[in-house]
């Protein structure tokens, strides 16, 4: 460490991102030092789903090469993570949908990825709480769930990292500026603080999407897969205005957790009741058992967006110092090893385990000004 | 199915009850919610073992004879969906209930203490015990240790002895000169206090406190600090609460401002908002006495009798005195803290030890972290313990206000604001 | 006077018995397991705690404040 310099590296944000590439740094040797002003964004509110999306080739890549990091470091987790790799179960409920089903299916085998298309009976065989004539379903064996929390704080316990409660109010590339006056310098920074980051630096592209949750009583054995309808990735993923999808996943204690929903446009974190029938209604309109269950907790959280779905990941192009690790929107969980191991090879300037070139931040920021 | 009230009143207690009978004359259209089945709220449980006051029965009474009061049992509040509507939800269905004015009487509720064994069967709260034993719980010929603090310690060993328990020791953790100075000053107030108070009853032991609750799958003993001794007992029960605390969070949902711990009030029982009112225990403990003051006073403020709402603040104040003199005297011991071991759940519902909550430095972070207070008592006792513990201030409650079916949540309006 | 279905055992208790007391009544007042496998019972009698919850004619309900019903089927959570 040169002189002056607090750390190798300074990380903004302790969110699940900010945790993986502490996590991926501090194993290579490197002096981390990881701020977080508390504000608990995204990790804390999300549904910590481990799932392959197929949108596009970039998204794919990215979260493949990340569920199989997952899946191959699962037994390093502590029980508090509550990693579970159970599944997901896209629903089909009319023949467009199944065809859609059909061709993610063929597109995943091509890719090397383990699913199974099922039809209506086999899909209520699997799921029996599931409604009666729903066309189908894909099953993909290899996605998960875990307890996001746990995990980012479980990967920041790693030797060589230190983190410090702290707001950071301006950044000047390897250098921070925090609300006490004070600069702190290292030989990087990096940007992992979510919807926060356009605060840093206005000229991200990055959006927040509001998202309602609701976690029911324990209900153990009700549900065995992640349920999430087809429509989720045409309709909802892609939409301006507001928009709900079913998303029902089970949690280890026996809790169903309740999403999807997606609003543009808003930063007020209260919950929403009509947002909540919506996506409650649309949730039983696939498991109508689902009405009879007890509610027991509510929140929101923001998503970090950018334009295309897909992060920022690399070099800020025009402040020399700094990289971003943001824009991750709800695959933040899911892709942390991947954007991990992305900066790390960037930052070492060694060869990516995957095409870096999608997530590069000058799509949106223009070419590089520096060498 | 919507309902609509001008006067809509959360709670069915002394104060609840009060309130109503003061708006009824007025005829307007009266609504009453509690999640009891029947009215009298925690003072005036019913039931097969219970035995109501001449008062209760006749305050009872007069409500069933007013036709413009509804009373809906069984009832919880879940949402706050528009500013004078509530989404409240019964045994069988859930509805909308619009209002012109609100009053809330939510009551307190015992603040229960982590302690090693608390979770075994057989462990209670002191006024919970009370209230089973109401309902019908059998403890004839049951071995009965009370512990923890106030008045209601007595009220709850008077209750189990009149159905056969034996009570084997009244364990006040407050000093013999903090209860002496209080019982001294009792003599001001009307004899029915006195009945209910005997320091001369040979199981009390002030300065006395519960170590633990001993038994592997249910209790079998106790083991105390007694004036500096240490003391164990077998016995089938532990009846311990540590005195009352005000059921704050609605209110603090829908806005009403806190002082000390309580819901804020005027002279009127107005809070800040307005049209919405509060009385009884939840604007800070005071027994039955000055919760009927506080709720004629909010029943009739809220439909304009100010004349009658007057006359009620010289009986309020004399309680208030009463209730001040109650405080004091039985103010928690800072040892009281200490009793969790490492180990000691501190969350129930989520079975959170003690050991994972010291190393977070407020409620969000020790939440997220341990799941404490995520369970479906939405940290209504692990919030009121870790604030006692720690001085961490819960984080206000969101929408559902209590456990509620998804069926119910599915009444709310899906249609987004204009 | 009501008579209940306790974990498929029949259960006569007096009128306005709640199912809270009916667990100490017809069983060993156990209401459910927690989350690490310890049994519970009721413990704040008033509806706050969630201890005592159970499934009453097929929906989770809270023992200490639903009334016995002639008829009504109760589930302790195993």
């Amino acid at each position: 460490m040169s002189q002056g310099r607090v750390a190798d590296v300074i990380i903004i944000g302790a969110g699940i991102i900010g945790a993986a590439c502490a996590q991926a740094l501090a194993r290579r040797g490197l002096q981390v030092l990881v701020l977080d002003a508390g504000l608990h964004n995204a990790t804390a509110a999300g549904m910590g789903h481990l799932l392959v999306l197929d949108d596009n080739p970039a998204e794919l890549a990215l979260s493949d090469y990340s569920l199989q990091r997952w899946r191959k470091h699962a037994p390093d987790l502590p029980d508090g993570c509550a990693y579970r790799n159970n599944g997901t179960l896209w629903l089909a409920a009319n023949a467009e949908e199944m065809a859609v089903a059909h061709s993610k299916y063929l597109n995943l085998q091509a890719q090397g990825i383990v699913c199974e298309l099922l039809g209506a009976g086999a899909l209520r065989q699997r799921e029996p709480e599931l409604r009666e004539g729903l066309e189908g379903g894909l099953l993909i064996n290899g996605d998960g769930i875990l307890y996001a929390p746990a995990t980012a704080n479980w990967m920041l316990d790693t030797p060589n990292i230190r983190q410090r409660r702290a707001r950071v109010t301006e950044v000047d590339g390897h250098r921070v500026r925090l609300d006490d006056g004070h600069w702190l310098s290292a030989g990087a920074v990096v940007l992992a603080n979510g919807v926060q980051a356009s605060e840093l630096c206005p000229e991200l592209p990055i959006e927040p999407k509001k998202g309602h949750l609701l976690i029911t009583d324990r209900y153990p054995a009700t549900v065995t897969h992640t349920l999430v309808e087809l429509g989720y990735v045409t309709s909802a993923h892609n939409a301006k205005g507001p928009s709900t999808a079913c998303n029902i996943q089970p949690r280890p204690t026996g809790q169903l957790f309740i999403g999807a929903s997606r609003q543009f446009g808003t930063t007020d974190p209260q919950v929403e009741g009509w947002m909540l029938a919506k996506m409650l209604k649309r949730a039983a309109h696939y498991m109508p058992g689902l009405a009879r269950l007890n509610g027991i907790r509510a929140w929101t959280g923001f998503r970090a967006a950018s334009p295309d779905g897909l992060p920022l990941v690399g070099q800020h192009p025009q402040r020399q110092g700094l990289w971003l690790a943001v824009g991750h929107e709800g695959l933040g969980v899911t892709t942390a090893p991947g954007t991990a191991d992305l900066l790390v090879a960037q930052l070492f300037n060694e060869t990516p385990p995957l095409a870096a070139q999608p997530y590069l931040p000058q799509r949106f920021l223009g070419e590089p000004v520096y060498a | 199915m919507n309902e609509y009230a001008d006067i809509l009143i959360i709670g069915a207690g002394p104060a609840g009850m009060a309130a109503a009978l003061a708006a009824a004359p007025s005829g307007a259209r009266i609504v009453m919610l509690d999640d009891n089945p029947l009215a009298g709220g925690q003072i005036w449980r019913d039931g097969p073992q219970a035995s109501l006051p001449v008062q209760a029965r006749q305050l009872r009474e007069r409500l069933q004879s007013h036709t413009n009061i509804r009373h809906h049992a069984g009832t919880r509040v879940i949402a706050h969906p528009g500013p004078k509507q509530l989404l409240v939800e019964d045994d069988d269905h859930g509805w909308l209930i619009s209002y012109d004015k609100l009053i809330l009487c939510t009551g307190a509720r015992e603040l229960l203490l982590p302690f090693p064994g608390w979770t075994l069967p057989g462990v209670t709260g002191a006024g919970g015990l009370q209230a089973l034993i109401k309902s019908g719980l059998p403890v004839r010929d049951e071995r009965v240790v009370i512990a923890g603090s106030g008045p209601l310690l007595l009220a709850c060993a008077a209750t189990a002895k009149k159905h056969g328990a034996t009570v084997l020791r009244i364990v006040e953790q407050a000093s013999l000169t903090s209860v002496a100075g209080f019982a001294a000053q009792l003599p001001r107030w009307p004899a029915k206090w006195l009945q209910s108070f005997s320091l001369f009853n040979r199981h009390y032991r002030a300065a006395t406190h519960v170590i633990a609750a001993l038994g592997t799958d249910r209790l079998e003993g106790v083991r105390l600090q007694q004036q500096g001794k240490i003391v164990e007992l077998e016995c089938d029960r532990l009846a311990c609460g540590f005195g009352l605390i005000p059921n704050i969070q609605l209110g603090q949902a829908l806005g009403y401002a806190i002082e000390g711990q309580a819901l804020a009030v005027d002279t009127w029982q107005a809070s800040n908002r307005a049209d919405h009112y509060a009385a009884g225990e939840c604007t800070g403990f005071g027994g039955s006495e000055l919760s009927l003051a506080e709720g004629a006073i909010a029943g009739y403020s809220a439909v304009g009798d100010v004349e009658q709402a007057r006359q009620w603040w010289p009986r309020r104040a004399r309680w208030q005195g009463f209730a001040k003199a109650l405080n004091q005297a039985f103010t928690l011991e800072p040892h009281l803290k200490s009793l969790a071991r490492p180990e000691t759940l501190v969350c129930r519902c989520e079975d959170v030890p003690y050991a994972a909550l010291t190393e977070h430095s407020d409620w969000r972070a020790a939440k997220l972290a341990s799941r404490c207070g995520m369970g479906a008592c939405q940290g209504r006792v692990c919030g009121a313990a870790v604030e006692h513990l720690f001085g961490w201030q819960p984080s206000a409650l969101r929408p559902p206000y209590s456990p509620a079916r998804i069926e119910t949540l599915m009444c709310l309006d899906d249609t987004p604001p204009a | 006077m009501p008579e209940l279905m306790l974990d498929g055992q029949a259960l006569r208790v007096a009128d306005g018995t709640s199912v809270a007391a009916a667990l100490a009544l017809g069983g060993n007042g156990c209401s459910r397991t927690s989350v690490s496998g310890q049994r519970r019972a009721p413990l704040c009698g008033m509806g706050i705690c969630q201890e005592c919850r159970v499934t009453i004619d097929g929906r989770r309900r809270l023992a200490c404040q639903t009334l016995c019903r002639d008829g009504m089927q109760v589930e302790t959570q195993p």
